[in-house]
């Protein structure tokens, strides 16, 4: 009946030893992971997305063990982020607000705010136009539907073509928060759905209006100097410009020195991070 | 008889098993054949019904968040199914909320969906798409028609042969490539030569969306007109017609199925299509005045939808409304695509009785 074998002392002690053995090694391998593969997780802004998307792209590069991976779905959705910890760091567009702020103190998340560049926006016309200089009322006029002919500003009797960006874009978002404010964009606006193609709307309708990030300006289209101030680098970096704001990083505290996130929010500083925040069209923060 | 035993011996043993085999299946090999005939069937069966699966869930999805921006379930009153006036009241409620949203949806042409108090008026972004599909409609029907008539009656069958892929090959084009040539070249040629103020218009997307339908429509029309048969040509000629007249009088009402679907594929390849309009037409989000006036920008209903998708806060009232647009696109689609299904099905049975 018993057909079964009884194993021998020896047998058992070669099984149970390589078990043990396949073991650690599985363990090794597993806590050998953990240490070595850090994630960072980014979240918030699609305007700062793109930036954080390439400090991320460079730091794959030269720190290879750690994971960054950025999701760009709006400010909002990144401070939620931050105060639920589903993120180390949170791009944002605009400050917290109060209510977000209460909510963070009361889950005992601190944001610290890192301010890595500025966005500046820029009104442009056709280069045949004679206007040189406009204010944010007149601005306010023309893309509210109140002004309608370039006669009314002194120039040719034209009916203004206005150009916007469509609403989802953080460059829509400057320009409605600086110049908008409570009033409406008219229906009769015109909205193009990326920065190229408001230029080359502009530089292709001598009756056109539209506005651009400064990365954006070049001969083609001329930029309007608005409340008497130009657009540049230095006139947006110091947010001298009317129709600029900062652009920042939150994370919970400030980041322990030395570390990776610490190392993603001063990477601004660097000379590659002022390069990378320029090639995305936008102004570095630095006063020389 | 001993010879022929004998090389029925020596053939392979494959070919004599067969012989060999026993008339009753071990239940072994029963089984077998049953589990594998309806795993088989059953593989078969869900690698068909993924495509109609698909489409289900595209619309229970839809319907899910349209649905809720027709009706908020946290606005209405509690619902308790044992008292009458409960019931009453919230299936008033409901369909007050229903009213309320149509009307709005359907009846306003304000479009302020981020606005501080949001305004859901769609009318003039249904409008838009009706202006820029009927405008494609004008141009491609009739070029299309022209040229389905001339390549499948007018040229020798070498010119057809080469012609008609050619034709197809627009189809292939991408539809972003189609909006570059809109905005860069269409939209500037425009201001210059036809001094509209904005290139960028209704007219401007119809042109480009007609070259996008054009290719349907004549592929379409062109297989329905040969469809016809030699019979009523040849027919025809005998009865001392013109090619002119054989043609008006004869074949193209005999294929008019056939035409009416081409048409409204072309329809659908119109209205659906997001890329081109949301670079060609403006995105103004207003009823032309007067309203025969094509060279004003307009908004369509996709380009909304793509436009405005991206940064809306997921379960927001902007959301739900941009998927209460995507039902109507889908009720109205869905609609075009059962009319041409009716239509196509009468060519086929057409074709089957004239051969």
């Amino acid at each position: 009946m018993q057909h079964k074998r009884e194993l021998s002392g020896a047998e058992m002690v070669l099984v149970t030893t390589g078990i043990a053995a396949l073991m650690a090694v599985a363990a090794c391998f597993a806590t050998g992971a953990e240490a070595e593969k850090q994630t960072l997780q980014i979240e918030g802004s699609t305007t700062v997305g793109p930036i954080a998307e390439a400090f991320a792209e460079y730091f794959n590069k030269t720190y290879p063990n750690v994971k960054i991976s950025v999701k760009a779905t709006g400010s909002g959705d990144g401070a939620a982020a931050l105060i639920d910890g589903r993120c180390q760091i949170a791009t944002m567009s605009r400050f917290m607000k109060p209510a977000e702020y209460q909510k963070a103190v009361e889950k005992n998340v601190l944001p610290c705010c890192h301010t890595i560049a500025m966005d500046g926006v820029c009104a442009v016309v056709h280069p045949s136009n004679p206007l040189k200089a406009i204010t944010r009322l007149q601005l306010r006029d023309i893309y509210a539907g109140k002004t309608t002919n370039w006669k009314d500003l002194g120039g040719p009797d034209t009916p203004i073509v206005v150009i916007s960006r469509d609403t989802s874009s953080g460059t829509y978002e400057v320009f409605v928060e600086k110049v908008m404010g409570k009033d409406k964009i008219s229906e009769k606006v015109e909205y193009v759905n990326s920065n190229p193609q408001a230029q080359a709307r502009v530089k292709t309708t001598p009756g056109a209006i539209g506005y651009v990030g400064l990365g954006f300006l070049d001969a083609s289209i001329k930029a309007l100097t608005v409340d008497g101030v130009a657009p540049s680098r230095k006139t947006i970096a110091t947010g001298v410009y009317p129709i600029s704001r900062p652009l920042f990083l939150f994370t919970n505290g400030y980041p322990e020195p030395g570390t990776t996130v610490h190392a993603f929010c001063t990477f601004f500083l660097t000379e590659k991070g002022q390069e990378i925040i320029e090639a995305k069209g936008f102004v570095p923060l630095t006063s020389y | 008889m001993a010879q022929a035993a004998d090389t029925v011996e020596t053939r392979p043993m494959g070919a004599a098993a067969d012989f060999d085999r026993p008339l009753l299946l071990t239940p072994r090999e029963d089984l077998a054949g049953y589990v594998g005939s309806h795993v088989g069937r059953a593989a078969l069966f869900l690698v068909t019904a993924t495509s109609i699966v698909a489409v289900l869930l595209i619309f229970v999805f839809i319907i899910r968040e349209a649905v809720a921006f027709f009706v908020n379930p946290a606005a209405l009153p509690p619902l308790d199914w044992t008292s009458t006036g409960s019931a009453l009241a919230w299936t008033q409620a409901v369909l007050s909320s229903i009213g309320a949203r149509l009307a709005e949806l359907l009846g306003g042409t304000q479009w302020y969906p981020e606005a501080a108090s949001p305004e859901f008026g769609a009318l003039s972004i249904l409008v838009g798409s009706l202006y820029v599909t009927g405008g494609a409609l004008l141009i491609a029907v009739p070029v299309g028609l022209l040229a389905a008539v001339c390549l499948s009656d007018i040229l020798p069958f070498g010119a057809r042969q080469a012609v008609k892929p050619v034709v197809e090959i627009l189809a292939a084009i991408p539809s972003v490539a189609y909006g570059f040539f809109a905005v860069l070249v269409l939209a500037p040629w425009m201001q210059e030569h036809l001094h509209i103020s904005t290139g960028t218009n209704a007219l401007n997307a119809a042109v480009i969306l007609a070259v996008m339908a054009i290719p349907t429509i004549v592929s379409v029309s062109e297989d329905s007109l040969t469809a016809v048969g030699r019979e009523l040509r040849e027919a025809s000629y005998a009865c001392g017609a013109t090619r002119a007249e054989t043609m008006v009088k004869v074949i193209i009402p005999a294929a008019h199925s056939g035409i009416i679907a081409a048409v409204i594929l072309g329809m659908m390849r119109a209205i659906g299509e997001t890329m081109v309009v949301w670079m060609a037409s403006g995105n103004a989000a207003q009823i032309p005045s007067p309203w025969w006036d094509l060279t004003q920008s307009v908004r369509t209903m996709t380009a909304t939808i793509a436009g405005e998708m991206g940064e809306t806060p997921q379960g927001s009232d902007h959301y739900r409304a941009l998927f209460a647009i995507g039902l109507l696109l889908l009720m109205f689609t869905f609609a075009l695509n059962l009319v041409t299904e009716h239509f196509l099905h009468r060519v086929r049975r057409a074709g089957g009785t004239s051969p």
